[in-house]
């Protein structure tokens, strides 16, 4: 009898241990920052200085933390919903390795001053072309796997995932757009952006907040739409909700960008419609939040003994927290207070520590021993430990970020009698210190918890053997 | 017709597209399908751990 197809898992655990090993490079480098700003003596040379580790932190967190985890969750739901095995197993391998590459050379050009400049987009177009070739890759490999599907249902899970995928690509191709500089007739690993003066900052954060909004939002999405029933053994709460979320978020999420630039050059107009599509976005948002949580609903109990239930549940809870936040930071008088400060530090840190990684940790707890052949990790209780270090953390750095941030905002605009400025900013600084320290604590806390991660992925590897599960046949498909 | 009122039109279509998407999804013929289509995960008869021995590693590519 010839052996049964088997889903292809090798790229999955591949994907699935890198980012718990990203996760901790690009958190300690994190740490190392946030120790730069309470120690600037901490800054001993350039490659490491403060200016140069900060790129490469968020690249870090971002695109090889939650990048990994974006390409193992959505290669295993994808072949799971679909009850077909990858599309071109050879380029599913080529998107792992080409996606280290990618890492790699952000994680050496960075240090080395190598930077166009654009916020979360910093990498030279040397990289930018080598993502673009991975991307189209895992787009090929997605979407030819969905064709193959032998159910008739593409699983709303995986409308997330596609979305993200389309979306990353038109915005990384807008946004990278750029010139290479000639020097002495060689090509140079130094480009400029084609676009210029406003129209350059206004597709920067079109690309900046969609990236929030596709990479960060929709692909974490499909994690949750597919691992917290998975997790918690019943179907998603409302399933006709989730397809309207799915439209909301393509809708709207687009035109918010602008409020990224409220009182600059940009025209008045663009900064208003920015602000009222971010308050639109409270909707689907929540809507899409409450449709996570109630799928608990008649389950409650299961969250008292199962810390990957946690994880997942209070991650969406900082997703409510964080989406409740964006759109009053994007109201232009609050704006005005909040801006430059730490308290969008703060806010960012709630959506990418409480919402991206929290459910991103929850998904991979629950991938790890289905990849290799247990039933659990190897330490229940190291989960639950990791679960409250990282509560406590995340909870330790977003308030002290929103005390320092509004702080800052009060000692920023406060004014003296005859129209001088009360404090210079240097006594802001000052005053802020206390809560860098903080901040520096919560961040020790969250990546604590991602060593104890790694030591439970370790035992569960070794105590366990690379397996794959049988494709389903269609026939016994229902 | 200028770009602009193009502009006005896509607008107005799609919020209209919207809403659309909205009545379809919350329309009584949906219901049962997306039933359905909600248990899509859970209905997955293939083993979530499966047996180590019989299906290992180097078997994926001898699969047809």
């Amino acid at each position: 009898m010839q052996p049964q197809a088997t889903y292809n898992y090798k790229v999955v655990r591949q994907f699935a241990v890198m980012t718990v090993i990203w996760g901790i490079v690009g958190m300690l480098v994190g740490v190392i920052i946030a120790a730069q700003l309470v120690w600037p003596e901490l800054n001993v040379v350039e490659y490491l200085s403060y200016g140069r580790l900060r790129p490469l932190h968020t690249n870090a967190v971002i695109f090889a933390f939650g990048g990994c985890a974006l390409f193992a969750t959505s290669y295993y739901c994808v072949q799971r919903t679909s009850h077909a095995t990858l599309f071109a197993p050879g380029l599913a391998a080529f998107t792992f390795w080409g996606w280290q590459l990618i890492i790699v050379l952000a994680a050496l050009s960075l240090p080395l001053g190598f930077t166009s400049g654009k916020e979360y987009a910093e990498l030279e177009w040397p990289i930018d072309i080598l993502i673009t070739v991975v991307w189209v890759s895992y787009a090929i490999v997605f979407f030819g796997t969905i064709v193959k599907r032998t159910v008739s249902h593409i699983y709303v899970a995986n409308w997330f995932f596609g979305g993200m995928i389309l979306t990353i690509a038109l915005l990384h191709l807008v946004n990278s757009a750029e010139i290479p500089v000639l020097a002495a007739g060689i090509l140079t690993p130094k480009s400029y952006s084609v676009y210029a003066g406003v129209q350059d900052a206004m597709v920067q954060w079109w690309y900046g907040h969609n990236a929030v909004g596709f990479f960060l939002t929709a692909g974490f999405l499909g994690m949750m739409y597919y691992f917290v029933p998975m997790q918690a053994g019943r179907p998603v709460y409302s399933y006709r909700l989730s397809v309207v979320h799915f439209w909301a978020l393509i809708f709207t999420y687009m035109w918010a960008g602008p409020h990224h630039l409220h009182y600059t050059a940009l025209p008045d107009w663009t900064q208003s419609l920015g602000m009222v599509f971010s308050l639109i976005l409270l909707a689907p948002s929540w809507g899409g939040m409450i449709n996570g949580i109630m799928t608990m609903s008649g389950a409650w109990h299961k969250l008292r003994d199962d810390p990957i239930l946690k994880f997942m549940i209070t991650s969406l809870s900082f997703y409510g927290m964080s989406t409740f936040e964006g759109p009053m930071m994007s109201i232009k008088t609050v704006n005005a207070l909040s801006h430059y400060t730490d308290w969008t530090v703060g806010h960012v840190h709630a959506g990418a520590l409480g919402w991206v990684a929290m459910i991103s940790i929850g998904s991979i707890y629950y991938l790890l021993p289905r990849l290799f052949g247990k039933v659990q990790m190897h330490s229940v209780k190291a989960i639950e430990v990791h679960f409250w270090i990282s509560t406590i953390g995340i909870v330790l750095y977003i308030a002290s970020m929103w005390i320092a941030g509004v702080m800052q905002g009060l000692m920023w605009r406060a004014v003296n009698l005859d129209g001088t400025l009360t404090y210079s900013f240097v006594e802001s600084v000052k005053a802020t210190y206390p809560f860098w320290t903080i901040r520096l604590l919560g961040g020790v806390l969250f990546l604590s918890g991602m060593f104890i991660m790694a030591w439970n992925m370790l035992k569960t590897i070794a105590g366990g053997q690379a397996v794959n599960a049988p494709v389903l046949q269609p026939a016994a498909a229902h | 017709m200028e770009l602009n009122d193009l502009r006005s039109v896509f607008t107005v279509l799609s919020v209209v597209l919207f809403v659309g998407i909205v009545w379809w999804a919350y329309s009584d013929r949906r219901k049962k399908a997306y039933e359905e289509a909600a248990r899509l995960p859970l209905d997955d008869d293939s083993p979530f751990v499966p047996p180590a021995p019989q299906v290992k590693e180097n078997q994926e590519r001898k699969s047809p």
